[in-house]
C-alpha cells in the first residue's frame, strides 16, 4: 500500500484524480437517493404555496439573517414537540427554496409559530422586541414598519420558483403584484382575489394596522403567521414514511 | 509588485483591468433597480482603482527576463498583510456582535445594515474566507515554490487569484451588509459573487497544477497533497451547494435548486466540508511544512501522514449528516454521518499525533520560542475539536448540544484555537524569512501575542461550554409535575454572565491579532531601513530536511 503511493505522490494528476474521487463517494451516497427514495419527503395533499406577500416577508427574514437565530426544525425529542409543537416532516418544507432549518436557537424555534401571536404582537415585538420581552437579545427592525416591501417584481419571483418545481398556476403568476397589495386589503376586489387563487385559509388582513401599500413590517408578519401552516400534516396521526 | 511584472504582461493587465470595468459598468447601469447595482459600481470602482496603479508603474524598469532562480514571493507578502488586516476586520465585528447579544441596544444606530443579522456573516465571512482563506492562499504559494524548489508558474496570474479572491471577500461582506444574503450557512454570497469565485478558484488550480509540474523534486511533499485537497474538494462543493436560478442576469436575488430536506443535505455536506476542506485540509497543509522547519525535526511518519491523508479525505465528506439528527432526514443518512464522523477521529488523531511527535526532541524550542509554541498550541487544540466533533455527532450528545452555544464553542475551539493559532504561528515564522530578517521585530510582542491568543480562546471556549449545556439541560428539563420547567426566555436569561465572558475572551483575542500587526508592520519596516540578510532560492532550500526516512 505505502508503495502504491510513493509512485502515486510523484503524478500530480493521478493525485488529483485520487483525490476527487477519493471524496466524491460520501456526498453521492448520501445526497443521490435523497432525490430518487420516495420516501423521503411525504405526500401532503392539503399544501399550499405561499403568497406573493408571503415570500416577500420570507426573503425579508432571509435579507435580515433571521435563520441565524431562529431553527424552523422541530426535532422529534419530546421537549421539542411539548415545547414548539408537533416535530417537523420533509413534505414542510419541500417548497422552500432554500430551507431555513437553521442550526442555532439564540431565539425559540419559529416552525409553528404562525397565529400563535397576533399580528400586532408581532409589528410590536419587531419594532422593539423589549417593549414586549424585557430580557430579550433580539434586535430591533424599527425600519421594517416604515419602509414598502418591495412588490413589482413578484410575478418573475414566482416565475423562477416554477421552474423550480413550486406549483404556481398562471393565474398567479399574472396577478403576483395585485395580490400582494390585495392581501392586506380584505373585503376589497383584490383580497378576494388573493383567496379566489391561494384558498380560503389565506390569511386576508392589513398585518401591521397602517392602511395603504404593504410595507416591509405587512410581508415579514404575514410569512410569520403562515409558519406551520402550510400543510396540516404534521398534525395528522403517524402518516406514512414519518417515523 | 507591478515592477516584477514585463510590459507585455503589464499591457495584458491593464486589458484586463479595462474589460473587467466595462463588466462593473454593465451591472452597475442594467442592474440600477436592484441592489446589485452597489456591487456593479463597487467592481468598477476596484477596476478603476487598479488601473490607476498598473499606470503610474507602466513606465517603471523591467525585470528581468529569467527569474527561474529566484522565487515569487511578492503575492505571498501581499496575500499575509491582507490576510491580518481581514483577521482585525473579522474579529473586531465578531467582538462587536458578541457585545450585541449581551445589550442588545448597543447597536447605536438605527440602521438596518448595523443590525446583527447582517453583521454576523460578515463576521464569518472576513475570519473564515477573508483572514483564513488569504493565508491559505499565501502559504500556499510560500510553501509550493520551497518543497518543489521551483518558481510559481506565472505572474500575472498569482496577481489575479489573491486580488481576485479578495474581490469575492468583498463583495461578500459588502453584500451582506446591503441585504444580499442567499442565507445558505458559510455560503451567503449570491450567484454571481459565487461565479466569480469559480473562475478565481480555477485559476488557483491551474496555478498550482503547473507549478507542481516544474518541480525539481521527483515525490510531492505532504503539504501540497492538502493545499491541492483543500483546493479541489472546496470547488466541487462550492459549485454544488451554490447552484442557483437567478431572478434575472442585473438582479441580485436567486432561488437555490434545492429545497427543503434535499437542500438541508447539500447545505451541511458543504458546510461540514469547508469545516474540513477549506478549514482543515489547507491549515494541515501548513502545519506539515511550518512545523517541522521551525522545529528543525523531520515529520515524525510519513506513513502515519498517508493514512491520515486519505482518512480525512474520505471519511469527511460523509460526516455533514450529523448537523441534521432528530430532524426531518431520512434516519439512515443521519446514522451514517454518525458513523462516519466518530470513525473521522482515527485520522484526525493520527494527524495531531504526528504534529506532536514531530516535535519530540524539540521541546526545549516550544518552551523558548512562541512561534513554535503557536503551532503546538495548534496541534493540541486540533486534536481537542476533533475529538469533540466526533463525540458531539454521536446521536444522543447532538440531542443536548445541537441548536445552543455548545456548537459555537466548539466552532471556536477550532478556529481560534486551531486555525488562527496555526496562521499566527506560519505567518511569525514566514514574515522573517520573506522580509529578509533574522526574527520579527519584537519577539516578546510575539509572546504577549501568544497568551492574550491563549487566555481568549480559553475563556471563549469555556464561556460557551457553559452556556450551552445549560441551555441544553434548561430546555430538556420538566417539573414534578411532568411539565416544561422553564420558558425559553428564562435559558436566554440565564445565558447573560457566559455571553459577557465570551465578549471579553473575543477581546483578548482581538488585541493579541492587533499586537501581532504591530509586530509585523514593524519587520516590514525594519527590512526597508536596516540591511537585509540573503533570501533563500530554488538552488538553496534542502527540502529533505523536513521529511522522515521512507
Amino acid at each position: 500500500m505505502f508503495g502504491l503511493h510513493y509512485k502515486l505522490e510523484k503524478k500530480a494528476i493521478a493525485l488529483v484524480l485520487a483525490i476527487i474521487g477519493v471524496s466524491s463517494i460520501g456526498g453521492l451516497v448520501e445526497i443521490a437517493p435523497l432525490f430518487t427514495i420516495d420516501q423521503t419527503v411525504e405526500e401532503a395533499p392539503d399544501m399550499r404555496v405561499l403568497t406573493p406577500l408571503e415570500l416577500a416577508g420570507r426573503n425579508i427574514y432571509i435579507r435580515e439573517g433571521c435563520n441565524a437565530c431562529h431553527s424552523q426544525m422541530i426535532r422529534t425529542l419530546r421537549d421539542e414537540v411539548e415545547r414548539y409543537g408537533p416535530y417537523s416532516r420533509a413534505a414542510e418544507s419541500q417548497y422552500d427554496h432554500p430551507m431555513l432549518w437553521g442550526s442555532k436557537r439564540t431565539g425559540p424555534d419559529l416552525a409553528r409559530v404562525g397565529d400563535k401571536y397576533s399580528d400586532a404582537w408581532h409589528a410590536a415585538h419587531l419594532n422593539n422586541p423589549r417593549d414586549l420581552v424585557p430580557q430579550s437579545v433580539m434586535p430591533a427592525y424599527p425600519w421594517l414598519a416604515r419602509t414598502p416591501a418591495r412588490i413589482d417584481d413578484l410575478g418573475q419571483h414566482l416565475r423562477r420558483l416554477r421552474q423550480l418545481g413550486v406549483p404556481y398556476t398562471d393565474a398567479m403568476i399574472q396577478n403576483a403584484v395585485a395580490d400582494a397589495a390585495g392581501q392586506v386589503a380584505p373585503n376589497t376586489d383584490r383580497g378576494w382575489g388573493v383567496a379566489e387563487r391561494y384558498g380560503e385559509a389565506t390569511n386576508l388582513r392589513d398585518f401591521d394596522g397602517q392602511p395603504g401599500a404593504p410595507t416591509e413590517m405587512d410581508a415579514l408578519v404575514a410569512y410569520l403567521q403562515m409558519l406551520g401552516r402550510q400543510t396540516n400534516i404534521a398534525r395528522t396521526p403517524a402518516s406514512e414514511g414519518a417515523e | 509588485m507591478i515592477r516584477e511584472l514585463t510590459t507585455g504582461q503589464r499591457q495584458a493587465a491593464l486589458a484586463f483591468l479595462a474589460f473587467f470595468a466595462l463588466g462593473g459598468l454593465f451591472l452597475a447601469a442594467f442592474g440600477r433597480a436592484d441592489p446589485i447595482a452597489g456591487h456593479g459600481w463597487l467592481v468598477l470602482a476596484v477596476a478603476l482603482i487598479s488601473l490607476f496603479a498598473v499606470l503610474t508603474r507602466y513606465y517603471d524598469p523591467e525585470p528581468a527576463a529569467d527569474r527561474s532562480a529566484e522565487y515569487y514571493d511578492a503575492p505571498v507578502k501581499t496575500g499575509i498583510i491582507i490576510a491580518m488586516v481581514w483577521a482585525v476586520v473579522g474579529m473586531f465585528v465578531g467582538d462587536w456582535v458578541a457585545w450585541l447579544l449581551v445589550n442588545p441596544n448597543l447597536t447605536f444606530v438605527d440602521q438596518a445594515w448595523a443590525s446583527f443579522g447582517r453583521l454576523r456573516p460578515v463576521h464569518t465571512t472576513a475570519v473564515i474566507f477573508g483572514f483564513g482563506g488569504n493565508a491559505l492562499i499565501a502559504t500556499s504559494f510560500y510553501v509550493v515554490q520551497r518543497t518543489c524548489r521551483t518558481r510559481l508558474a506565472g505572474h500575472l496570474s498569482p496577481l489575479f487569484v489573491l486580488w481576485g479572491y479578495n474581490l469575492f471577500c468583498l463583495l461578500a461582506v459588502t453584500g451582506y451588509l446591503w441585504g444580499i444574503n442567499q442565507s445558505k450557512e458559510y455560503a451567503e454570497p449570491e450567484w454571481y459573487a459565487d461565479i466569480w469565485l469559480v473562475i478565481v478558484w480555477v485559476a488557483y488550480f491551474v496555478l498550482f497544477l503547473r507549478t507542481l509540474a516544474r518541480r525539481k523534486e521527483p515525490h510531492i511533499y505532504v503539504a501540497n497533497w492538502y493545499y491541492l485537497a483543500f483546493i479541489l474538494v472546496v470547488a466541487v462543493l462550492h459549485i454544488v451547494n451554490g447552484l442557483a436560478l437567478p431572478l434575472s442576469w442585473t438582479q441580485a436575488k436567486s432561488y437555490s435548486l434545492f429545497a427543503g430536506v434535499q437542500d438541508a443535505m447539500t447545505q451541511w455536506w458543504y458546510g461540514h466540508n469547508a469545516v474540513a476542506f477549506f478549514l482543515t485540509a489547507g491549515f494541515l497543509g501548513m502545519l506539515y511544512y511550518y512545523l517541522p522547519r521551525r522545529a528543525e525535526r523531520p515529520i515524525f511518519s510519513y506513513r502515519l501522514s498517508i493514512i491520515s491523508f486519505w482518512g480525512i479525505t474520505f471519511f469527511y465528506m460523509w460526516a455533514g449528516s450529523h448537523h441534521l439528527h432528530y430532524t426531518a432526514l431520512p434516519h439512515w443518512v443521519q446514522t451514517l454521518g454518525m458513523t462516519f464522523s466518530v470513525m473521522l477521529l482515527v485520522p484526525s488523531w493520527a494527524s495531531a499525533g504526528n504534529a506532536l511527535m514531530t516535535l519530540n526532541g524539540a521541546w526545549h524550542r516550544v518552551r523558548d520560542d512562541a512561534t513554535l509554541r503557536f503551532m503546538f498550541v495548534a496541534a493540541v487544540f486540533y486534536g481537542l475539536s476533533t475529538f469533540e466533533g466526533s463525540f458531539m455527532a454521536i446521536r444522543s450528545v447532538n440531542a443536548l448540544s445541537h441548536y445552543t452555544d455548545w456548537t459555537v464553542g466548539h466552532v471556536h475551539a477550532g478556529a481560534l484555537g486551531w486555525v488562527a493559532m496555526i496562521t499566527f504561528g506560519a505567518i511569525y515564522a514566514s514574515v522573517p524569512w520573506l522580509w529578509k530578517q533574522k526574527t520579527m521585530w519584537s519577539p516578546r510582542l510575539v509572546e504577549v501575542h501568544f497568551w492574550l491568543a491563549l487566555a481568549g480562546t480559553l475563556i471563549y471556549v469555556f464561556a460557551m461550554w457553559n452556556s450551552g449545556i445549560i441551555q441544553g439541560l434548561m430546555w430538556r428539563t420538566y417539573n414534578e409535575s411532568g411539565t416544561l420547567a422553564y420558558s425559553f426566555i428564562q435559558s436566554v436569561e440565564a445565558m447573560h454572565p457566559y455571553y459577557i465572558a465570551r465578549a471579553v475572551g473575543g477581546l483578548f483575542f482581538l488585541i493579541g491579532a492587533l499586537v501581532g500587526c504591530y509586530n509585523i508592520w514593524m519587520t516590514i519596516r525594519a527590512a526597508q531601513a536596516d540591511h537585509v540578510l540573503e533570501g533563500d532560492t530554488p538552488e538553496s532550500a534542502p527540502r529533505a530536511a523536513l521529511e522522515a526516512g521512507r
